[in-house]
């Protein structure tokens, strides 16, 4: 039998093998052999012919750790089920995990690190705006890929980059169209802490506000990260008695916030509540028990009720303990792999231009928030969730929005 | 808009949340003034013993909810006296270890502590995890006092003012009024002569570096009534302390009362004002510039040159 007779021969065989799984039903099988490294890899990447090496690049210390654990934890997760069934075009991946630090420099160098000596071929990381600014432009100038799970407030397209968090109109306006139609409310007070995504997004709020839902905003407050006295503030809400509150609060801050509005009798029995930055995660600090009845908007709560959201909330506790609870980015974060898993076998390549182009349109209908599809801008098409704080510290979710179109460059709200 | 009486409301409760930053402002202030001021000591680290405090109470409040669920409503009371006890003992140890062989280099002192409070930072990420955590208060320390329907007086503040107070009175008694308070007095203002007297000041110094860090953990299981607790929320409140004890003086209490005073009212009376972080501002400013024009701060012990 010659070279080219056998590996024919052995197509076949892996053509009627994976026939027969795709039969049993299982898929997943495909096999390294059917994919030459020298045909996937031309561009030098960190790839063998039983491995292909990624980079992760959170804050696992530092401030922001609080956060990024979960996101962490989430990619682990995503990239141990790829492995199990199979890895990526009969590849297993291998991660390297740098850590950022809470520091945006230290962001910058470890990307370089990633792409330039560790040559991985996509990248998870980066939780803050400010830290995907600071990795940007070496993204850009490596021809590096990274996958982004926050929320964040748009105004950015990157090729380099998938956004597999809502940005800001998708997780703004149909939150306000909620309060307007269910709540009937005409006043808001919008709050925030003081940088680019509170910032922005109460911009696009106010203007949806302002000329869309025809309401009033009767006050727009912002204090510094790490603020911890809210009683002047919770005076002047009192003062201005708004039919919402619009908070986006992060951080130790948004402990004081809430705390200090329970005990100054703010309470959802008083005040109607929505904010964008609390998810299960600040909930664990906050204590369910001081936010009870205010709500959430968010894609996702670890208490949708679907069979992707059950298996993945079980396969999450297996791993990281009972106690442990799942946030909107942390959702997100678990959809990186499978979204560039799924990029790269339709691309049949690991480069990055080729699952750059194979990307668009791309649909994952095994999302733990329901069916997803990636946009040509790099965004995901999702949906919208209101969810309402229950003394468990998880959310009772009460509307769930179509389908709906991300748009980081929104026209009429700049 | 709003009628006359809700106005007046509104003004008894903006003048409460001034005194209620202020005295938090002070709890968190005084084991800090003690340090640097009785000692000179800067010690960075004194957020992170506010942290001890906040973590103390975590974890008595979890010990509560699963074996001594009688106590749901005491605990906290407990957790005040063992965060004090805890942190104090932690602060005993740095000292041994580590400041008594930099008390002559404050600059060193500065920097040395600053790693420590990274280490104890990064100590409690590994403990307790990176992600904050959330004491179960008793429902009676989160609610209001309803003195009229339209005002709420937050228990929450004024259990933080009292133990201000209380804290306050025992540092000044304990500082003016007892022979421990002498000695430390005496250390303070001329080390060699108070050994010269037979004063242990090896020990004063242990004891008074203690009770200052013991303060600090009264301050963390205070603040969990009012705020956060996870790995740096000591460090969120560091830079205001400094403040505070720069400002009134380092080496003087009621100085320490007064800054903490006037800055908490300058910061909420502008807050109700201006927006947040306009109020943030004009505050840092003004401290500036008072510190420009006298940088001993508002109240300086006489010293000849």
């Amino acid at each position: 039998m010659t070279n080219s007779q056998m590996s024919s021969s052995r197509n076949l065989h892996a053509a009627k093998a994976s026939a027969l799984f795709v039969l049993l039903g299982i898929t997943g099988t495909i096999e390294a052999a059917d994919y030459p490294t020298a045909k996937v890899n031309t561009t030098g990447l960190a790839v063998t012919d039983t491995e292909v090496t990624v980079g992760q690049l959170h804050s696992a210390t530092g401030t922001m750790a609080i956060s990024e654990t979960g996101s962490i934890q989430a990619e682990r997760l995503a990239i141990d089920q790829i492995n199990a069934s199979g890895g990526i075009l009969g590849r297993k991946i291998k991660i390297i995990q740098e850590d950022g630090a809470s520091d945006w420099p230290t962001f910058a160098e470890k990307a370089k690190k990633l792409l330039i000596s560790d040559k991985v071929a996509t990248v998870f990381g980066c939780w803050t705006s400010a830290s995907r600014k600071a990795v940007l432009p070496v993204f850009e100038k490596e021809n590096g890929l990274l996958y982004y799970p926050t929320f964040y407030e748009g105004l950015e397209q990157s090729k380099n980059v998938f956004y597999t968090g809502q940005e800001a109109t998708q997780q703004i306006l149909a939150g306000l169209d909620w309060l307007v139609k269910e709540k009937k409310a005409k006043t808001f007070f919008l709050i925030g802490s003081d940088y680019i995504w509170p910032r922005t997004s109460n911009k696009i709020a106010r203007k949806h506000i302002e000329n869309v839902l025809k309401g009033t905003v009767v006050g727009e407050e912002y204090y510094p990260l790490g603020h911890t006295q809210f009683g002047s503030l919770i005076n002047k809400i009192k003062l201005k008695k708004p039919d919402a509150i619009y908070a986006i609060i992060v951080g130790g801050s948004n402990v004081s916030f809430y705390k200090q509005l329970k005990a100054a009798g703010v309470t959802s029995a008083k005040q109607t509540l929505l904010t964008i930055s609390v998810t299960e995660d600040e909930l664990l600090g906050i204590g369910g028990e001081n936010m009870v009845g205010f709500y959430a908007a968010m894609k996702y709560f670890q208490s949708l009720d679907n069979p992707n959201n059950k298996k993945f909330v079980e396969k999450f506790k297996a791993k990281y303990g009972a106690k442990s609870v799942i946030g909107d980015v942390t959702q997100a974060g678990y959809l990186g792999p499978w979204l560039w898993k799924a990029a790269v076998e339709k691309a049949g390549s690991f480069d990055v231009d080729k699952v750059v182009a194979a990307s668009p349109n791309i649909e994952l209908k095994t999302a733990p928030e329901g069916y997803v599809k990636l946009h040509p801008n790099h965004h995901l098409w999702s949906k919208l969730r209101i969810g309402q704080v229950e003394m468990s510290g998880q959310f009772k979710v009460l509307y769930e929005s179509g389908l709906l179109e991300p748009n980081p460059f929104p026209k009429g709200y700049q | 808009m709003s009628s006359w009486s809700d106005l007046f409301s509104i003004l008894i409760m903006q003048g409460f949340s001034g005194l209620s930053s202020f005295s938090v402002l002070l709890l968190m202030a005084l084991g800090l003034a003690i340090i640097f001021g009785q000692m000179g000591v800067i010690n960075m680290a004194h957020g992170e013993f506010l942290t001890i405090g906040a973590y103390t109470t975590f974890v008595l409040s979890e010990v509560c909810q699963r074996w001594a669920l009688w106590m749901k409503g005491s605990y906290f009371i407990v957790s005040v006296v063992v965060s004090f006890f805890i942190a104090a003992a932690v602060g005993l140890v740095v000292e041994h270890l580590m400041i008594r062989h930099l008390y002559r280099r404050p600059l060193d002192t500065l920097l040395a502590t600053w790693g420590l409070s990274l280490i104890m930072q990064q100590s409690f990420r590994s403990i307790f995890g990176a992600k904050e955590v959330s004491a179960t208060l008793p429902d009676w320390l989160m609610g209001s006092l309803q003195p009229t329907p339209t005002i709420d007086i937050p228990i929450n503040g004024l259990l933080v003012m009292g133990l201000a107070l209380l804290m306050t009175a025992g540092v000044f008694v304990s500082l003016y009024k007892t022979r421990w308070g002498i000695w430390v007095r005496a250390t303070t203002q001329n080390r060699v002569m108070a050994q010269a007297a037979g004063i242990n000041t090896r020990r004063i110094d242990r004891y008074t570096f203690g009770l200052g860090c013991g303060l600090a953990g009264v301050a963390g299981a205070a603040f969990t009534t009012i705020g956060s607790t996870g790995p740096t929320s000591g460090s969120m409140y560091i830079v205001d302390t400094f403040l505070v004890v720069v400002f009134g003086g380092a080496q003087s209490l009621i100085g320490c009362i007064a800054s903490a005073f006037s800055i908490a009212e300058a910061q909420s009376t502008a807050e109700f004002f201006l927006t947040g972080s306009t109020a943030k501002v004009l505050t840092l400013l003004t401290v500036i510039v008072i510190l420009m024009l006298r940088p001993q701060g508002l109240f300086s012990m006489r010293v000849r040159k």
